[in-house]
């Protein structure tokens, strides 16, 4: 019976196991798929600035006299970009922020699981990053005549899947690590902005690094993620990719399972935490 | 007056260092102040190493670099000021205490700045060295232009913090997610005054936005003065002697501080009217 025809009197539908976790999920990333969509400035800051930032990339490439490609992978990684400020400010800064605003004792109070909460903020916000993502794409590859050759869309699919599964599933990691950081997480969320984008080669093929480094670089869902999309989405890719793609697509299936086990593991301590010591979701910490 | 001004100032840039620096322990605050220029500049020497065959010693490296080192004071500055406004009102929402004390607003805004200031030039620096060190900068200490360095140093922060105050005030203003304006007028400006390319490399239509800016003059100024004669190889500003250069800069400084006094005034009687000085948009 739905809640609508129930009389009034009546003691209001209580969802337990998948049903309430489905509900928690959807409930949560609403607000990222429907709600930040009504906020220009949102929407403005997450397009526009890396967009500014990517056209910046590409005229060095071209006061540098790359060959176009390169001009691809600038604007490839600068659509990328989008997904990994999501997932810092609005993925592992996201409890802290919570924790300010008081809507972190209600999480943990209500009879939901934290890993729904977060299941649900990282599939809005992937969805919702996506368009801007796209925008930032399709903007730079018609302003930069960017010429893509995609050798194989499934495979395309597959990695672009598994990347976004392994990036959130470490979001989620960091969202819990970042609440017992307490005031330090917008410094490190800060922090951890340039280094990322140096270091899982956004604007450069990280081949270049050499294999030790591109190797160690690699823990980051991000750096396998575009060096197999730009070796799928580029005819020149192949020749500036790192590790095969089969190979790659391996390492991140492997990731993202241990990315989202780590994260439950991570989300049952912060809760236990919170409800054993009352401190976690003080403000004041 | 001047004694109440200077007592403001010494006390905000005091309170702007305990608010920038106290949150961890020193040795976490320092690599929190480096990385993230030293991650910045690490990309451009890759994409440059990555496509040129010709080495560290092509003008265009240096240029690049030193265009990006300098850039840190534009986002440690100009959008630190403008944030320093909404950090007081939202985060710590102490600004209305400070409108009712009897001190200026703009002093203790450009005083909260010098903690970033301080901060930047010790980025600066150590990029700079970097530079030096490890990948082939063509810098000497000997060999740079001291007086022009410091006349274009002055020059230029006087003209990032007045575009401070006016985005400060501005911000003010605005009912909701005022954060981005200053990140989002420093990414403009880190496309648009030649930072990291000679302007000349943008279409034609765009690059009149490039002359604009004071930022573009200062970034040539500091190349000219640490580079010497390796900052001559592109033509944008090579019809300007340093002397034009210089004061071409210091009308615009001149113009940004006037237009920064106007701007405060009225944005902050806006802000007044509208009873915006304690509104917590949404922290």
């Amino acid at each position: 019976m739905s809640r609508s025809n129930a009389a009034p009197w009546a003691a209001p539908v209580k969802f337990t196991g998948w049903r309430l976790f489905l509900r928690t999920v959807w409930a949560r990333a609403y607000p990222r798929i429907i709600g930040q969509q009504r906020e220009p400035a949102w929407v403005f800051s997450e397009t526009f600035l890396p967009f500014l930032a990517t056209v910046g990339y590409v005229y060095v490439y071209r006061a540098i006299r790359a060959p176009e490609v390169y001009i691809g992978f600038a604007v490839m990684g600068g659509a990328m970009t989008a997904f990994w400020l999501n997932v810092m400010w609005s993925m592992s800064a996201q409890l802290y922020w919570d924790k300010e605003q008081g809507n972190l004792p209600l999480y943990i109070m209500s009879p939901t699981s934290l890993m729904a909460i977060m299941l649900g903020m990282a599939l809005g916000g992937m969805l919702a990053t996506s368009l801007r993502a796209a925008i930032i794409l399709v903007l730079g590859s018609w302003l930069f005549q960017v010429p893509f050759a995609v050798s194989s869309f499934v495979q395309l699919f597959a990695v672009f899947l598994l990347t976004m599964t392994a990036l959130y599933g470490l979001g989620m990691i960091l969202g819990s690590l970042f609440l017992l950081f307490g005031r330090d997480a917008w410094q490190i969320t800060n922090m951890l902005q340039e280094p990322v984008y140096f270091v899982s080669g956004f604007y450069f093929p990280i081949r270049n690094f050499g294999f030790a480094l591109a190797l160690g670089a690699s823990i980051l869902p991000l750096t396998l993620g575009m060096d197999a999309m730009r070796q799928l989405v580029f005819a020149d890719g192949p020749a500036l990719g790192f590790l095969s793609v089969p190979l790659e697509l391996g390492i991140l299936a492997v990731m993202a399972v241990a990315f989202i086990a780590l994260a439950r593991l991570c989300l049952s301590v912060i809760e236990r935490k919170a409800r054993e010591e009352g401190t976690l979701t003080d403000r004041r910490r | 007056m001047l004694r109440q001004h200077a007592q403001t100032f010494r006390t905000a840039a005091w309170l702007g260092w305990q608010i920038e620096s106290n949150w961890t322990d020193p040795l976490l605050f320092f690599v929190f102040s480096v990385l993230k220029p030293i991650s910045s500049v690490l990309i451009l020497v890759f994409m440059y190493n990555v496509v040129a065959q010709t080495g560290p010693g092509d003008p265009i490296f240096a240029f690049i670099y030193l265009g990006n080192a300098f850039y840190i004071y534009v986002g440690a500055v100009m959008a630190d000021t403008s944030y320093a406004i909404l950090d007081d009102r939202e985060r710590y929402r102490t600004l209305k205490y400070l409108y009712v004390a009897p001190i200026s607003v703009p002093v203790y805004l450009v005083g909260r700045a010098v903690a970033r200031f301080v901060i930047g030039t010790l980025a600066v620096a150590i990029t700079l060295a970097a530079g030096v060190l490890f990948f082939g900068l063509p810098i000497s200490l000997a060999r740079v232009d001291w007086p022009l360095f410091t006349a274009s140093m002055l020059l230029g922060v006087a003209s990032l913090a007045s575009l401070g105050l006016v985005l400060g005030a501005w911000t003010l203003t605005i009912r909701n997610e005022p954060w981005f304006l200053g990140e989002a007028v420093a990414a403009a400006m880190y496309l648009f005054s030649g930072a990291i390319f000679p302007l000349d490399i943008l279409p034609r239509w765009l690059q009149p936005i490039g002359f604009a800016l004071p930022m573009s003059y200062w970034l040539e100024l500091v190349r000219r003065s640490v580079l010497g004669d390796a900052a001559a190889a592109f033509p944008t500003f090579a019809a300007l002697s340093d002397g034009q250069l210089l004061l071409i800069l210091a009308a615009m400084t001149l113009v940004l501080a006037v237009i920064a006094a106007v701007a405060f005034r009225f944005f902050d009687r806006v802000a007044r009217d509208r009873g915006l000085i304690d509104v917590v948009s949404n922290f």
